[in-house]
């Protein structure tokens, strides 16, 4: 008996729901970060579980390459959290306010 | 015809390479080449004149076409020079006059830094004052026209270090720039007409006009040349423009370009005679202005504005005959006007140059005929010409003029035209009085010009004695003869009194303003300095030409400085800026509180995408 796509669907949200409310609440830019994988993480989630069902390999073909441009992702914004820190020694969004009225 | 376009060729070339390469001409070779230049245009002239003599009175018209102008649609102009016996005269005048005022000029101008250009202004004169009177329709006429109008504004700024001078040249541009507006409305009336500017083909339909329609094409006609020739009521330019050196004033404003207007009424009087209307209006405002500047001149002190009041006059005689139907009259007077006012300004300019200090106020001349013999007789020549004393030659065309309108049955106006040439011989005979006779009243040393400039007023001199001969008779001269051909025939007067009973009439009222003013000025029975000062008021305002520029000024100048004051002041400044300062101010303040959206804070911002991501899934559920 197979699991049905409801349960997978179910913990995706709620995945996704935890990373938004990370990205939304927390003010470590590390933090915020990790939240954002988590969101990621929580489609790729979907994804593979859309791609059960329907019976192709579409869906994990398209999270592998969400999973690679995750990974460019956290090496560039990695490098931009790095920098700031070392120039403001913070790593403290609100701190980064720069480009405002 | 090659030869036609040879006359006005030469003063053109002479104008573009002088022009061009002023500054390289050293001493007085600029002056020799355009005098040079001119005379040969006149000699060119003689020939085409002397060949049309040779041919049958009614085949004396060549037209030689040079080349297509505007060729747009229906509208076709060329570039066609007309040689008649109208133009041909009129190019012979000009040329004959114009060299010897450019000979007079190599030793007027002789020190002028700016002796190049003031000669190449003059040969472009020339240039377009040709074009003006050969051309075969009234486009190119209107080009000559315009022409004449820019080297007028040209030649009398030529000092235009002077506030005056350059005033006077704008003044004048823009004074004859209303008439000639008149004119170009009137030249596309003629051609929604006929379709055509060609003199030939206009002339031939104009008898076939609408008397109403013949009435305000020849009106606009007329307000050209009202502007061009200095009429009533827009004449004001022409005193103010005796700021230019005296040479301009002879050749431009007396010899030529003034009598434009002339030319142009007797060119077209196809037109104006298919408009009764019209030639009563020519001659009204011809007499009416005589009149007028013939007492304006009275009141003048300075000599060349004098003259300039005179010219005025002048001109409105010939406009008289013109509207009078005496129109080969008209262009004898034309002629003969040409000699003898071109004659009196060399001669003003000689008094100014031989007197000290370039004094042009007759209140200190007098006795001048005694240290400048030359200039004096040149002078004394003009007067008797002018104030029409047979047998010199203003004498004939004046009483040619007047007497047209007592042959016409029209008293009124003859009486008020023997008013006007009593005023004549008096403004002109109180000014010799004052400059060459009685006591002397300037201080230093005055003398007689050079040798060109005496050759000038010679043979100035000799044209303005026997300038007569061409018309003794207005039906039987020699002009009226051959002018025959374009403006009909004279015919023999068959009522009012018999001519020689008009001649006495003329020289007695000419007579009479000359024992006037000797009687004024020379007898010693009026202290006439003493009649001055009593009289100020009224010579005051006869000098002033009756306030006519403070009209003006006031009626016209002062509200359109003042329209436009508001236009800068108002609508401008506040009106428009304020509605494009008003836009930035509102977007300005449209961004202090729009900009507040930017917080700079990342997580507002993550908000933002949530916010917008559920909305947009929101309206995916909803649509489907």
């Amino acid at each position: 008996m197979r699991t049905p796509i409801s349960y997978f669907l179910l913990v995706a949200a709620l995945l996704f729901t935890l990373g938004t409310v990370g990205v939304l609440v927390r003010r470590n830019a590390l933090l915020i970060f990790m939240s954002v994988e988590l969101q990621l993480n929580a489609v790729n989630l979907a994804l593979v579980a859309f791609s059960r069902q329907a019976g192709n390999l579409t869906g994990q073909v398209l999270a592998f390459f969400s999973m690679v441009v995750a990974a460019a992702e956290v090496v560039v914004g990695l490098a931009i959290i790095v920098s700031l820190y070392r120039k403001r020694h913070s790593s403290d969004v609100d701190d980064a306010r720069l480009l405002k009225w | 015809m090659l030869l036609t376009g040879l006359i006005p060729a030469l003063p053109l070339a002479g104008a573009a390479v002088l022009l061009l390469s002023g500054k390289r001409w050293k001493d007085a070779s600029a002056g020799w080449l355009a005098s040079a230049l001119v005379a040969g245009s006149f000699v060119v002239s003689a020939i085409v004149f002397f060949r049309l003599l040779a041919l049958p009175a009614a085949q004396r018209i060549s037209v030689g076409h040079f080349f297509d102008w505007i060729a747009s649609g229906t509208f076709h102009v060329n570039v066609d020079l007309r040689a008649d016996p109208l133009s041909i005269v009129m190019a012979l005048t000009v040329t004959g006059v114009a060299t010897l005022i450019h000979l007079y000029s190599i030793e007027y101008m002789h020190a002028d830094p700016r002796f190049a250009r003031f000669f190449g202004y003059m040969n472009l004169f020339v240039f377009f004052m040709l074009v003006l009177v050969l051309a075969n329709n009234f486009l190119l006429l209107y080009l000559g026209w315009e022409g004449v109008g820019l080297c007028s504004y040209l030649l009398i700024g030529f000092w235009f270090e002077r506030p005056a001078a350059a005033d006077a040249a704008k003044k004048a541009f823009i004074t004859t720039r209303i008439g000639d507006t008149a004119f170009l409305i009137g030249i596309v009336l003629i051609w929604t007409h006929f379709h055509s500017l060609d003199f030939a083909l206009v002339f031939r339909g104009a008898s076939g006009l609408a008397n109403g329609t013949a009435t305000v094409i020849a009106l606009l006609l007329f307000s050209g040349a009202v502007g061009k020739s200095a009429q009533l009521p827009l004449h004001v330019w022409l005193p103010d423009a005796m700021e230019g050196p005296t040479p301009v004033s002879a050749l431009i404003h007396a010899a030529t370009m003034v009598t434009a207007g002339v030319y142009l009424v007797v060119r077209s009087h196809p037109i104006f005679q298919a408009s009764g209307t019209a030639l009563t209006v020519v001659a009204v405002v011809g007499v009416v202005t005589a009149i007028y500047a013939g007492l304006s001149a009275i009141g003048q002190d300075d000599i060349k504005r004098m003259l300039a009041y005179s010219t005025i006059s002048q001109l409105g005689f010939m406009f008289f005959g013109a509207g009078m139907g005496a129109f080969s009259a008209a262009i004898f007077l034309l002629v003969t006007h040409a000699f003898f006012k071109a004659l009196l300004f060399l001669a003003a300019g000689s008094v100014m140059h031989g007197l000290p200090g370039e004094e042009t106020d007759m209140m200190r001349m007098g006795a001048l005929r005694r240290v400048m013999p030359v200039t004096a007789t040149a002078w004394i020549i003009g007067w008797l010409a002018m104030a029409g004393i047979p047998p010199f030659s203003g004498f004939f065309a004046k009483d040619q003029v007047v007497g047209a309108a007592s042959q016409a049955g029209r008293s009124g106006l003859w009486i008020a035209a023997l008013v006007a040439a009593m005023l004549t011989a008096l403004y002109e005979s109180r000014a010799t009085f004052l400059a060459f006779f009685g006591e002397p009243r300037y201080e230093g040393h005055a003398h007689d010009p050079g040798l060109a400039m005496r050759v000038a007023l010679i043979v100035l001199g000799l044209g303005a004695v026997v300038g007569g001969v061409l018309g003794i008779s207005s039906s039987t001269g020699l002009l009226p003869r051959f002018l025959q051909p374009v403006v009909g025939a004279v015919h023999k007067p068959e009522g009012g009194p018999p001519e020689w009973a008009l001649i006495v009439i003329s020289t007695a009222v000419a007579l009479i303003g000359i024992g006037l003013a000797w009687f004024v000025y020379l007898s010693k029975r009026i202290d006439w300095q003493a009649l001055r000062t009593r009289l100020w008021r009224t010579k005051r305002t006869m000098q002033q030409g009756f306030y006519v520029n403070a009209l003006y000024s006031s009626a016209i100048v002062a509200p359109a400085k003042l329209g436009a004051a508001f236009l800068a002041y108002v609508v401008d400044a506040r009106v428009i800026d304020g509605t494009v300062n008003g836009l930035g101010h509102a977007f300005r303040g449209l961004a202090v509180v729009g900009r507040r959206v930017q917080t700079g804070l990342v997580r507002n911002y993550a908000l933002a995408f949530l916010a917008g991501a559920v909305g947009i899934l929101f309206y995916l559920a909803v649509k489907f």
